[in-house]
């Protein structure tokens, strides 16, 4: 089965800017899949080369293996990008019925996607009537209107509460476990972290890093807070070697596995050093995705 | 592109826009073509219009009275019209709205055009009731005889007019995916139709023959020429037999090609930004 999102060598070029640059990408069929990067890192861009409303300097994308402007090409894809955009003179459902035209699918699937997105109360209003969360949430109700098997969600959660922010997620999940395969971009990296199951990292327009959440975050590191901390170094340098040992903060991280945290301790009372806090910490997301996107690394498999 | 046509027609049909445009060419067509004269030869008041005598704005003229206006300011109409239907998109957003539900952009296009030409042929044709309705109060009124154009009249000024909107309103289409607007499209059409037109065809061309000649390859005069060929009076603004009916009629037909065709080629090649 070809893949739903397969893109090769990408790159966009805008005068002397480059949006995107060089970027291999491939979402697998039935994964929600994060595309993550910081505003203006060509996400966006990306996205609208894959639903062909940007033409590409260079390089493929194939949806399904269709590429844009074949036949076809966005038969199973729903996709909301850059935010909503209706008719404002139109109801939400009159919206949807008209977009419902556009894609063949028919009116039935209206109140079903009006539904899943909880807007059915309110569906009878001015599309200009809407408050920013309701615009949002009639965005992907549009996105889901041919039950697509690949959706591709750009920030889908701006513009929302908390509380309709957990419920995006929620849907969001609900379809990656019905079937649906998800791209998702978003810089919200608590959000990635809850409901993708792969992340590729992009920066100044190329990919940085392609991995699980898991893998990205990578193993968990014993903080150590002790007194003196040259002394507690120097015992835990000793004891694992110079590359897993960091001094961050006054304090030391050892990149250990957490069931060592006992012999840490003993090694370091038995040196004569003040142990007043050990604990694990698991690498945050944004610690990883900060170091990723500020240039210090060119990239990672 | 029959669903971006049945699309786009619903998208006219419930734009308030839409029927504020339709109204105020009504409105315009009824007030210069018909009541100010009337009230003119009412009142026996000398003016820009008293030569238009009773006869003018009876049926039997009613080809040319109906044709008067599309050459300049209900042509403006239309054209903001098909700004509107394109230029919205742009506005909006809702290009990418439309177009990631999987039309490709010459079928979008494609029934966008369809829309603004059925448009267009009720505006004319309603143009034509309005007339006729009128124009027969005026008679009644006055005891005048009622005497219809024949049909083949009716139907060569019904297709004349449509042609000379749509060609318009593929103008309005043209420079909205040109501008990729609204406001701007809008009033440099304006400028276009209502100022440059004007001037040329009133101080530039009787000054240097160049301009003369070349004003015969414009939409505009072709407009006007093709009113003037089917009975519409020369003191309507843009009304002026230039050239011949046949040979407007042919030139405004290019331009609508050459309009549609220009639009839909940087429609297609330009990003959807």
């Amino acid at each position: 089965m070809k893949p739903p999102v397969q893109i090769e060598g990408l790159s966009k070029r805008y005068g002397g800017l480059t949006a995107v640059q060089d970027l291999d990408l491939t979402v697998r069929a039935g994964e929600v899949y994060g595309f993550l990067g910081p505003n203006g890192a060509g996400k966006t861009t990306t996205l609208r080369m894959l639903l062909g409303l940007i033409r590409p300097t260079s390089g493929q994308v194939r949806v399904f293996g269709a590429r844009p402007g074949e036949p076809g090409h966005l038969r199973s894809v729903g996709a909301l990008i850059e935010g909503p955009a209706f008719y404002p003179y139109l109801s939400g459902r009159d919206n949807l019925r008209l977009l419902a035209r556009y894609a063949g699918t028919g009116a039935h699937r209206v109140p079903v996607v009006l539904d899943l997105v909880d807007l059915t109360d309110r569906a009878g209003d001015r599309y200009a009537a809407y408050s920013l969360g309701m615009k949002q949430r009639l965005g992907v109700a549009a996105a889901l209107l041919k039950d697509p098997r690949l959706l591709i969600l750009d920030e889908p959660t701006n513009g929302l509460d908390p509380a309709g922010m957990a419920d995006m997620r929620a849907l969001i999940r609900r379809l990656g476990a019905g079937g649906c395969t998800v791209l998702l971009s978003s810089h919200l990296l608590g959000e990635v972290q809850q409901i993708c199951d792969r992340v590729g990292v992009i920066s100044k327009g190329r990919l940085v890093a392609e991995s699980s959440v898991a893998e990205l975050r990578g193993t968990a590191a014993l903080r150590v807070v002790a007194e003196p901390v040259d002394r507690a170094a120097s015992v835990a340098r000793a004891l694992f070697g110079d590359d897993r040992v960091r001094v961050v903060d006054g304090a030391l991280e050892l990149a250990v596995p957490p069931e060592r945290a006992s012999a840490v301790n003993a090694a370091l009372v038995d040196a004569g050093v003040a142990v007043s806090e050990l604990r694990l910490r698991e690498r945050d997301l944004e610690d990883v995705f900060l170091e990723l996107t500020s240039g210090g690394l060119t990239h990672v498999a | 592109m029959w669903r971006s046509w049945q699309a786009e027609m619903i998208k006219l049909a419930k734009r308030p826009a839409a029927w504020l445009l339709l109204v105020l060419a009504q409105l315009l067509a009824l007030l210069f073509t018909y009541l100010f004269p009337y009230a003119s030869y009412a009142g026996g008041t000398e003016g820009p219009n008293s030569d238009r005598t009773l006869p003018m704005l009876l049926p039997d003229q009613l080809v040319g009275n109906s044709l008067g206006g599309l050459p300049v300011f209900l042509g403006a109409i239309v054209l903001i019209l098909g700004v509107l239907a394109v230029g919205g998109e742009y506005g909006w957003g809702t290009w990418k709205t439309l177009l990631t539900q999987g039309p490709t952009r010459l079928a979008a296009y494609g029934g966008k055009l369809l829309a603004l030409a059925v448009a267009t042929l009720v505006i004319v044709a309603s143009l034509f009731a309005t007339g006729a309705a009128t124009s027969v109060v005026i008679a009644s009124v006055e005891s005048q005889p009622v005497a219809w154009p024949s049909l083949v009249d009716l139907a060569t000024g019904l297709g004349a007019g449509w042609l000379i909107a749509t060609m318009w309103a593929a103008l309005g289409a043209l420079l909205a995916i040109a501008l990729r607007g609204v406001a701007l499209p809008i009033g440099l059409g304006l400028v276009w139709l209502l100022a440059v037109q004007n001037l040329l065809a009133v101080i530039a061309a009787p000054l240097l023959d160049w301009v003369a000649e070349a004003q015969k390859g414009l939409p505009g005069p072709n407009a006007g020429s093709l009113a003037a060929a089917l009975g519409a009076t020369g003191d309507t603004p843009g009304v002026a037999a230039v050239v011949g009916g046949g040979q407007a009629a042919l030139v405004i037909a290019g331009y609508l090609v050459a309009f549609v065709a220009a639009g839909g080629l940087l429609l297609h090649r330009r990003d959807i930004l």
